[in-house]
């Protein structure tokens, strides 16, 4: 179980609450007016952003002081998430070391998740020679080697089409319901929220709330999001 | 930010090396000639005539350069021609050309039995000498002109193609167009441009040391080193660094009231395709200041060639011995410009301050201050290499630090929580995201400085060795023997290696890199 512990961020004049679980293998979207803090408190997740007060838990276990890396999540940014001058296979394979020192067993589980994401073959290429939907498998290529319980994603696949968005995000839940994975996703699309089909976070006014059903919520959502969804 | 909380690490020790090394440099050469000085003399009446000798040309080179830049920029702006981007490349050039090239470039074209002077004597009239302080400013015009231009065409080109469209369908004429959006943007730019190039003049040495001399042309760097040379004068060439120092530090000041310039914006390839103006002043522009720049390096190619195949076994051993101190030099450079760019992420900004404290700092101060701290231990015959290395490498640190600290700063902020998420950190991080996302910057900041040292005429000054002497130097020393044909193919091989340092550098920072 992941736990907000009446957790606290302020940022000068900004401050966000949060004081709630999550339980192991749901599926969250993270929905809210632009600027609310979708996105920091992800970042606090990710230990990128201080926490002010209150802890995080996973598993009873306090994470609120881990570095990024010792947290029990792997990242999905929104853009960069490759790097351009490494290979596709070095890319996913500092999800295995970060010094890329592989071993021969590891190369081969590095093969094994780009077929998973069906991209077969693909080991030398550089990222400028993949299109975008591809640069987003390999990426979650490298998520599967994190092998972390929680897999965390911040507006992903925002630069894609509709159709391509709807088959990655398809992938992913594919994923995740393999391995376990514990999903929380920022968007700010809720078409993105209801092909997760989980629960849903409403960050809005200084607060994020406990996750409710994403369907339910939806169908009659608070005024402040009513606002920002346009209806 | 939490992902840059880090323990001591090596880079933050290699950092502080790094930083104690400069201030001991600057600061402590500056402290340990004051400190050696036998008594404090003041400054006599020719000193004060030097610093107003040395502030006097700055100005009026600086105020010429921009002027003189304008038309010629305004014509690149809006002229489509062929060879625009040959032009354009050879604006680039000058800050890389060996100063003392120029030197006996410029004295082929004005010098006494020049060009200039021979057709001037056969059409019966007094040859021209360019010795003085026509000839300083002339030199620091050749040299400023072009980053001028290259400054005020940015100004030009960051006028949106759009205004000019609009004027045109207004029915703007020129001096319509002129007044609404080119005095304007030139208002912006030019005290910048003046800014930087006044400080440049404000420290220029071999020029001085080539062309002026005497009371009406003597700079404080010149000053400096007849104060070493001739009088060992401790005392007083401490009292003239420091003169140097505040004149910078008041530069400095003012400076920040001002917005200089970056010079590194890309994309002086575009033109605006107008209608207004005159073309043939325009033509006229051009053709000027591409005879002006081009006339002096024709000529040492013309006058070099021939000369080449005599030249002695020691002129080529002064080439070899440049060529690594040039290498070394570099790579000094480019170590340190890291050390520095990585600490400032960690420190925060005010460190990368010590880097460029080196633009107030006179090289001749720092190697005398070397001598003085080390000759005790170490013959100083020994030391005139390592310690040309040293200072050079502190002298190109601004402008490779100013191409690299943007650079970084952009890939942690692309990158940085990237790696910081997959676990990269210290030495890993720098070898698996760092470097290779820096290695434009890199080599162009390693061409720079092999370049800068390559044809560097300061710092090697004060060690008479011939058996140590750079190329730059050897080729000093021709000039004063009026060996000219010996000096011109000099010259020629020295700029041939200045320029093939800096592209293979630059070269080998572009190859197979991935944007």
């Amino acid at each position: 179980m992941l736990t907000f512990d009446k957790v606290e961020i302020v940022q000068g004049d900004f401050s966000l609450s949060a004081d709630f679980s999550v339980p192991v293998g749901a599926k969250v979207s993270v929905i809210g007016p632009s600027g609310a803090g979708k996105s920091t408190l992800l970042s606090a997740l990710a230990g990128f952003v201080p926490v002010t007060s209150g802890r995080i838990l996973w598993e009873g276990a306090d994470i609120t002081k881990a570095t990024p890396a010792d947290r029990p999540l792997a990242m999905v940014f929104q853009d960069s998430n490759l790097f351009p001058h490494l290979t596709v296979a070095q890319n996913v394979g500092l999800g295995v070391k970060p010094s890329l020192k592989l071993t021969a067993q590891e190369h081969t589980r590095v093969a094994e998740a780009l077929a998973r994401v069906g991209l077969n073959g693909f080991e030398a290429r550089k990222p400028a020679a993949l299109s975008g939907g591809q640069q987003s498998r390999v990426a979650l290529a490298r998520v599967l080697l994190r092998d972390k319980p929680v897999m965390v994603l911040d507006e992903p696949f925002a630069a894609l089409g509709p159709a391509l968005r709807v088959e990655m995000l398809a992938l992913m839940v594919e994923i995740a319901e393999e391995r376990g994975l514990t999903v929380l996703m920022v968007t700010h699309d809720p078409k993105d929220a209801r092909q997760l089909n989980g629960s849903t976070i409403l960050v809005a006014d200084g607060i994020a709330h406990a996750p409710v059903p994403t369907g339910p919520f939806l169908d009659a959502p608070p005024d402040v999001l009513r606002a920002y969804l346009g209806g | 930010m939490a992902e840059r909380v880090q323990p001591v690490s090596l880079s933050t020790l290699g950092g502080a090396a790094v930083v104690a090394l400069l201030l001991v440099l600057t600061l402590g050469t500056l402290g340990a000639v004051a400190w050696r000085a036998e008594e404090v003399s003041a400054l006599s009446r020719n000193d004060w005539s030097a610093v107003w000798f040395t502030l006097w040309q700055a100005a009026v080179s600086a105020v010429l350069s921009a002027v003189c830049a304008i038309p010629v920029a305004r014509a690149l702006a809006r002229r489509q021609f062929w060879g625009r981007g040959a032009l354009l490349t050879i604006l680039g050039a000058p800050f890389i050309l060996p100063v003392i090239v120029a030197v006996l470039g410029l004295l082929a074209v004005y010098g006494r039995s020049g060009i200039v002077s021979d057709t001037l004597v056969w059409a019966g009239l007094e040859p021209v000498s360019i010795y003085g302080w026509h000839g300083v400013i002339l030199a620091h015009v050749f040299f400023n002109l072009p980053l001028a231009t290259r400054l005020i065409l940015q100004g030009w080109l960051s006028i949106p193609a759009e205004r000019f469209r609009l004027a045109q369908s207004l029915g703007f004429t020129s001096r319509d167009i002129e007044r609404h959006l080119e005095r304007p943007m030139l208002r912006e730019v030019l005290p910048g441009v003046v800014m930087v190039i006044f400080l440049i003049c404000t420290t220029s040495f071999a020029v001085a040391l080539a062309l002026g001399g005497g009371p009406k042309a003597t700079t404080i760097e010149l000053a400096i080193y007849q104060a070493f040379r001739f009088d060992f004068d401790l005392g007083k060439a401490a009292l003239l660094g420091l003169v140097q120092f505040a004149i910078c530090a008041v530069l400095a000041l003012v400076s920040l009231t001002v917005s200089v310039p970056s010079g590194q914006g890309a994309g002086l390839d575009r033109v605006v395709p107008r209608n207004d103006g005159s073309k043939v002043l325009d033509g006229f522009a051009i053709a000027v200041v591409a005879l002006f720049l081009i006339t002096p390096l024709a000529m040492i190619v013309a006058k070099g060639l021939p000369g080449l195949p005599d030249l002695s076994p020691s002129i080529l051993g002064a080439a070899w011995r440049s060529v690594w101190v040039a290498v070394s030099s570099a790579a000094l450079t480019v170590l340190m410009a890291l050390a520095l760019a990585l600490l400032a992420m960690k420190w925060g900004r005010g460190v990368e301050a010590v880097g460029y404290l080196s633009v107030a700092a006179s090289p001749l101060v720092i190697g005398t201050g070397l001598f003085i701290l080390t000759y005790r231990w170490i013959d100083p015959v020994l030391l005139a290499l390592p310690v040309t290395i040293v200072v050079n490498a502190a002298m190109s640190l601004p402008f490779t630090l100013r191409a690299l600290s943007p650079a970084l700063r952009q890939v942690e902020e692309d990158y940085g929580r990237l790696a910081t998420s997959l676990g990269l950190s210290g030495w890993t991080r720098l070898r698996i995201v760092v470097l290779p996302r820096l290695r434009r910057p890199l080599g162009f900041g390693a061409g720079l400085a092999a370049a800068l040292s390559m044809g560097d005429l300061g710092v090697i000054t004060l060690f008479a060795d011939p058996s140590r002497a750079t190329l730059p130097l050897a080729l000093y020393n021709l000039m004063t023997a009026y060996r000219m044909e010996q000096a011109f193919a000099a010259a020629l091989v020295l700029l041939v290696l200045s320029l093939t340092l800096f592209w293979l550098f630059d070269r080998g920072g572009r190859v197979d890199a991935d944007v």
